[in-house]
């Protein structure tokens, strides 16, 4: 192996990519495009629900308590009605999610027996959104009981201790959707970097192939492991410049808590690139034709990294079987990893499984990538 | 000027071997029931350029894919530089110099970008890689365009640049495969000069083609025909001994065919063949038959024909080799 000729690879790869900015801001602006189309897109965040008003009583503590569903970021006020069948309408036909219902007797209820009922009607078509919606009502709802008993005691002259921690128990719930989404982010990056580290090199061996320069190639004295290592440098660096990008903008666009170092950050992002760089290497030397390599390579990557890897759907709720096929994605050592360095603040040493699965998951990557490549032409 | 730069020699292991730099020998290529080459046998001394002559399909790529290592012989041995390519293909690669039917460098890089690529590739010293770059810029006429893409270059450049790819790390044996097809008259000469220049060098030279003015350019010719060799020599050899007798050329203001047909079945001929509007005949004494020829078709009722006697072409010789080669087994019915 010699480095004069990686290096005359690496030289010419880099010039045939400069040669063609508008691949090279396709390879630089597709991962920013992802990060926020999944980023936004698969995030639980579910604010500014479609409500519908229904106030019997129309007294002033059921106005009160229906102006606090106005004000919670995770309601807006679409309708006031004055009886079912209006309110029926407007869940019907879709421009309401829920139905806030005061019964009379409301106020009389909460004065006398501390105890008033209100009713929340649902639109179950879409199950997720209803259960969301209930708990953010409940939410609601028990930050008024709490503000109304705390005034109750205070009329009577009691202490701020006899006051029960309502409010508490919203907060946590608010905390919870939060890191939903913190959880969320880590994984995206994971995704976006197999789909675009994959597709920058599906193409490299099949151009080769498709343009004839290939039969050259394979004249010369360079060996399988000097052509790989050539053609990957260049996109390496590409593929770390797309990761500072995707992380960064998960750190300050995102907002995701960044609790680890950067060089447990940046090494094990680099393992991670060099399995998905191989992954399209080896897909384009074995395909030898530009569009099926592409094709091959974002279903290799972007199908497991998706559903397997654990970035958004648990691993441990899979059937035993899916389970082990796990084992076999790239992806969910990585998205291990990222969400331990996120929101752990882990170090190497606390990572040592999944790094070291990551980094044999890498060495034999590098094998057969290299070996795919035969100096033949039958 | 173009030899006298090219003499300067650097001491590498590739001049060692004084031998035939390649041999080859009952060379067998299958792919699957097809049999391309089929038990070819020969050999090139050091600075011979040897024509391959065929028409297309015979298996003239294929005996070069084998020979640079591409191909793997189904049966037989080749030897290039006295290295067997099937056991160590890369230490073959490394003394020969390719070019490919299909233009196949970068067209999206310049041209200094391709000579420095495969400068790097073949790993040509790096005391030498400037000088060697500056020989084949000069070689392919593109001084002073070095920063030109490679595609805004006419054929005629674009091949002598391909030829100055594949001898910047001064390969003991060069192949080329068809360089010259697609290239104007003009750019072919030069083509050639350039291939006799590396010959008087001592570099070994293959070249494949279907002009047969080329052939005649090449020391020796094996001429090629559905996998199988028919004829070696030099061109005059060929020439000479392919045809079995001599030559006449035949012309009729009104056209020969009728003529054609009645000849086969007259006195001394041996050979007749279409040949642009006339016809060259085979017959066993030029000076005594034409004459009796032109006599004999006029009392057959095809008069106004002219004889005389020609030198053979290449042409004539590989027409008349393809078409005994391709007469059943055992020649004569």
């Amino acid at each position: 192996m010699r480095l004069r000729r990686i290096k005359a690879i690496a030289v010419k790869e880099s010039l045939q990519i400069v040669r063609d900015p508008r691949s090279l801001m396709i390879a630089l602006l597709i991962p920013l495009m992802q990060m926020f189309m999944l980023g936004y897109g698969v995030s639980l965040d579910i604010k500014h629900i479609p409500l519908c008003a229904y106030d019997r009583e129309g007294s002033q503590e059921s106005q009160a308590l229906l102006k606090r569903f106005a004000s919670s970021q995770y309601f807006s006020v679409e309708r006031v009605v004055r009886d079912y069948a209006e309110l029926t309408r407007a869940i019907d036909d879709g421009t309401c999610r829920l139905a806030v219902v005061v019964p009379e007797g409301f106020t009389k209820g909460l004065n006398d027996a501390g105890a008033g009922t209100v009713q929340v009607l649902l639109d179950g078509t879409d199950s997720n959104t209803a259960n969301l919606a209930a708990n953010y009502a409940r939410a609601v709802v028990s930050g008024y009981s709490g503000d109304v008993q705390l005034e109750a005691v205070q009329r009577k002259g009691g202490t701020i201790q006899t006051l029960t921690p309502v409010d508490v128990q919203a907060r946590v719930w608010f905390n919870e959707d939060l890191v939903s989404r913190n959880f969320i982010v880590p994984g995206i990056v994971a995704l976006v970097m197999a789909i675009v580290g994959a597709q920058l090199t599906s193409l490299t061996i099949a151009r080769e192939w498709e343009r004839g320069t290939m039969e050259l190639l394979v004249s010369t004295p360079i060996g399988p492991m000097e052509l790989m290592l050539g053609k990957l440098a260049p996109y390496f660096i590409i593929g770390m410049v797309d990761a500072a990008f995707c992380l960064a903008l998960a750190v300050f666009w995102f907002e995701v808590p960044f609790r680890g170092t950067l060089a447990t950050l940046l090494f094990t992002t680099m393992l991670f690139l060099t399995v998905v760089l191989c992954i399209g290497y080896y897909v384009s030397v074995s395909i030898r034709s530009q569009v099926g390599a592409s094709q091959i390579a974002l279903i290799l990557t972007m199908l497991p990294t998706t559903l397997l890897s654990g970035f958004a759907f648990p691993i441990d709720q899979m059937p035993p079987v899916v389970q082990g096929v796990t084992y076999l994605v790239s992806g969910r050592y990585y998205v291990t990893i990222l969400k331990a360095i996120f929101l752990k603040g882990a170090v190497l040493t606390e990572l040592a499984l999944p790094v070291l699965c990551l980094s044999a998951y890498a060495a034999v990557m590098v094998l057969l990538a290299a070996r795919a490549f035969r100096k033949t032409l039958d | 000027m173009i030899s006298a730069q090219m003499s300067v020699k650097e001491p590498t292991g590739t001049d060692a071997y004084v031998g035939a730099q390649i041999v080859v020998d009952s060379l067998t290529k299958r792919f699957g029931d097809f049999t391309a080459l089929d038990g070819v046998s020969f050999e090139v001394g050091r600075g011979e350029v040897m024509g391959f002559l065929g028409p297309n399909g015979a298996g003239k790529s294929t005996l070069i894919r084998i020979l640079c290592g591409l191909l793997r012989p189904s049966a037989g041995r080749a030897l290039v530089a006295g290295i067997d390519v099937a056991r160590d293909p890369d230490a073959v690669r490394r003394r020969i110099g390719y070019m490919s039917q299909k233009f196949s460098l970068y067209n999206d890089l310049s041209v200094i970008a391709n000579l420095r690529f495969f400068g790097g590739v073949y790993g040509v010293p790096r005391a030498m890689l400037e000088q060697r770059l500056r020989f084949a810029i000069g070689m392919a006429g593109l001084a002073g365009r070095e920063d030109a893409l490679v595609a805004t270059l006419a054929g005629g450049w674009k091949q002598r640049l391909a030829l100055g790819a594949a001898i910047l790390h001064r390969p003991a044996v060069v192949f080329l495969d068809e360089p010259t097809s697609g290239v104007d008259p003009g750019s072919r000469r030069r083509f050639w000069d350039l291939i006799h220049a590396l010959g008087a060098d001592g570099v070994s030279v293959l070249v494949s083609t279907h002009y047969m003015d080329e052939a005649e350019y090449c020391n020796r010719i094996a001429l090629i025909n559905r996998g199988r060799l028919i004829a070696l020599g030099t061109p005059q050899e060929l020439k000479r001994g392919s045809l079995d007798g001599e030559l006449l050329a035949l012309e009729r203001d009104e056209g020969v065919a009728a003529a054609g047909a009645l000849l086969a079945q007259a006195a001394g001929v041996r050979d007749v063949a279409v040949f642009g509007s006339g016809l060259h005949v085979v017959v066993d004494d030029a000076t005594r038959r034409g004459p009796e020829l032109v006599a004999w078709l006029a009392s057959q009722g095809v008069s106004g024909t002219r004889a005389r006697r020609i030198e053979a072409s290449m042409e004539d010789s590989f027409v008349h080799l393809v078409g005994a080669a391709s007469k059943p087994e055992g020649g004569a019915r």
